[in-house]
């Protein structure tokens, strides 16, 4: 019993980072998938939503200010999308990864003008930010609703993508914009979407994320950001699945390191992983062979 | 009719088309032959909106569609069947044709032409469950034509069927060509199989290097001795 109620927070702090983890890891694999771009980017749309609730909930309720960032959030992703990666969907991919960097590194500096270089204290959600014990483990509510909000938005996801007509849209244009074109598919339209979706959860992420970690500054995207996309790897890069099961898998296993009183190895496991898969499975676990695109 | 007046495309410097002109009137079967590189796929590439034209004009029952993006150029009733059939992989054959019916909104009819490919092509209805990757490659080429039919075309252009696949089912291919025309889709035959394409065809057109050099009625050339040369396999000392 008393084991249970030392490791049992270290537990349930990993499925629910590993959540947060998923959200984040969604948006890389999505849009990885369709464009075979990995959006640097997309961090740092993260950690803006972080700081739009910052500065929207000092003024606004939280039943305004929570939606408001979420569809902020939608937007920011739409416009990098539009502005900086659709004029050079004929150019070469590296150019693309390019002005991905170049976006995050824009976000990250548009940051650190706002904040002045300060950490932000996020706001402390009510409801979601107060403190509840299970089995004895005293743990912030939001622990216990990750993982089952995380798995809610996933399923709904997989619906979307395997039983609509834009889910179907878009698994054609990840295969193949030409023939997509010839069945007067909008492809613009279907990689809006695939941002649109990867901003939201990123959205939904960052007021999960950052009620646990409450501090808000320039690069603290950096490292959720890479550890998302180091699950989205380890799952697969373009599969939405392996994307969530590689981030509970980071999530708890950082934990367990934790628990075993090795935390300051937790962050060099993830990327020591990372470089294991990338030698030996550089497909991951439900990756396709890497095919590259016409 | 589809009529093309004068069309130019270059992909950088290099001229794919150097100003040819066709036509293809309603109900008819017009194919174009030539060999490889000659240009056929740059041809249908262009109508389809895929590749922008230099210069020349692309009109459809009278409308200019010259430049006009894919979708528009489906909707004014063009569908392609692309070279290597390029069905989807990663979708089941009854989703690749969901997705040759995306622009249209009739839920019933759209049902109702399921039905109807199905009817063609027994084969598909059989497999509707399967991914169509899975399928084989006379299946996939079959499961391109009845794709292309879903969006209910007025005219379907058809590049190369017949690449890659043995001749009982090329047989197969082109009877099904005959019997959708009949039902009065126009057909845009390219191919590289000119005997097929000649027999099956009312009246065609040879494309060399992006020119057209000759033209006539399917059987005209046929009979053509230079044709006969150059693209049925027929040399002089073999006869
Ligand atoms: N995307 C492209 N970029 C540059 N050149 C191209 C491109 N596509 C085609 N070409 C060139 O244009 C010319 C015509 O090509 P096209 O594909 O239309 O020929 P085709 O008649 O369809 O040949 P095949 O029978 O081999 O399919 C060729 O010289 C080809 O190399
Ligand atoms: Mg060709």
């Amino acid at each position: 019993m008393q084991w249970i109620q030392q490791n049992l927070p270290y537990f349930l702090a990993g499925i629910s980072v590993g959540g947060q983890y998923a959200l984040i890891a969604i948006g890389y694999t999505m849009v990885y998938g369709i464009l075979r771009l990995i959006n640097f980017a997309h961090g740092d749309i993260f950690m803006c939503a972080g700081l739009m609730l910052v500065y929207l909930s000092a003024s606004l309720p939280f039943y305004v200010s929570i939606p408001l960032v979420l569809l902020l959030t939608v937007l920011l992703g739409f416009t990098v999308e539009r502005v900086a990666y659709k004029p050079l969907r004929k150019a070469p991919r590296m150019s693309v990864m390019i002005s991905a960097i170049g976006v995050s590194y824009l976000l990250q500096n548009v940051a650190l003008y706002v904040t002045g270089g300060l950490s932000k204290q996020y706001p402390a959600i009510p409801w979601l930010s107060d403190t509840v014990t299970v089995f004895g483990a005293l743990t912030k509510r939001v622990t216990i609703i990750t993982p089952f909000l995380t798995i809610i938005l996933i399923v709904l996801l997989v619906l979307l993508i395997n039983h609509t007509n834009v889910g179907m849209a878009m698994r054609a244009v990840s295969k193949d914009f030409e023939t997509s074109l010839l069945m007067g598919i909008k492809i613009d339209n279907v990689i809006s979407v695939t941002f649109i979706i990867g901003s939201f959860l990123a959205g939904v992420g960052s007021l999960l994320f950052f009620s646990n970690y409450t501090g808000v500054t320039p690069t603290v995207g950096a490292m959720p950001g890479l550890k998302a996309f180091v699950a989205a790897v380890f799952g697969g890069i373009g599969s939405v699945p392996g994307a969530v099961i590689g981030a509970f898998i980071i999530g708890i296993c950082e934990n367990i390191i934790k628990a075993m009183g090795w935390t300051t190895f937790s962050d060099a496991f993830t990327f020591a992983l990372l470089i294991l898969i990338l030698i030996f499975r550089p497909t991951g676990l439900f990756g396709e062979k890497v095919t590259d695109k016409v | 009719m589809l009529k093309i007046t004068d069309l130019k495309v270059a992909y950088g410097g290099i001229q794919a088309l150097r100003g040819i002109s066709l036509e293809v009137p309603d109900g008819k079967i017009v194919t174009l032959i030539g060999a490889n590189g000659a240009g056929k796929s740059t041809t249908l590439r262009t109508i389809s909106g895929l590749v922008k034209a230099a210069s020349g004009t692309v009109e459809f029952n009278g409308q200019d569609i010259t430049g006009k993006p894919s979708n528009q150029v489906l909707e004014a009733g063009i569908a392609q069947i692309p070279e290597g059939r390029r069905v989807f992989p990663n979708l089941s054959v009854l989703e690749n044709l969901k997705v040759g019916a995306y622009l249209r909104k009739d839920a019933d009819g759209i049902a109702k032409d399921i039905e109807w490919v199905y009817q063609l092509f027994p084969r598909l209805k059989e497999r509707y469950w399967q991914l169509a990757g899975t399928l084989s490659g006379g299946e996939q080429q079959m499961l391109a034509v009845a794709r292309g039919l879903m969006s209910r075309p007025k005219m379907m252009m058809l590049d190369e069927p017949s690449l890659g696949l043995a001749p009982l089912v090329v047989q197969d291919i082109f009877k099904i060509i005959g019997e959708i025309n009949k039902q009065g889709v126009t057909i845009l035959l390219v191919e590289q199989n000119a005997n097929m394409a000649l027999k099956i065809a009312d009246y065609a057109y040879v494309l060399e290097t992006g020119t057209i050099t000759r033209e006539g009625t399917g059987l005209e050339l046929l009979n053509d001795e230079s044709i006969k040369e150059a693209y049925l396999g027929k040399t002089k000392a073999a006869k």
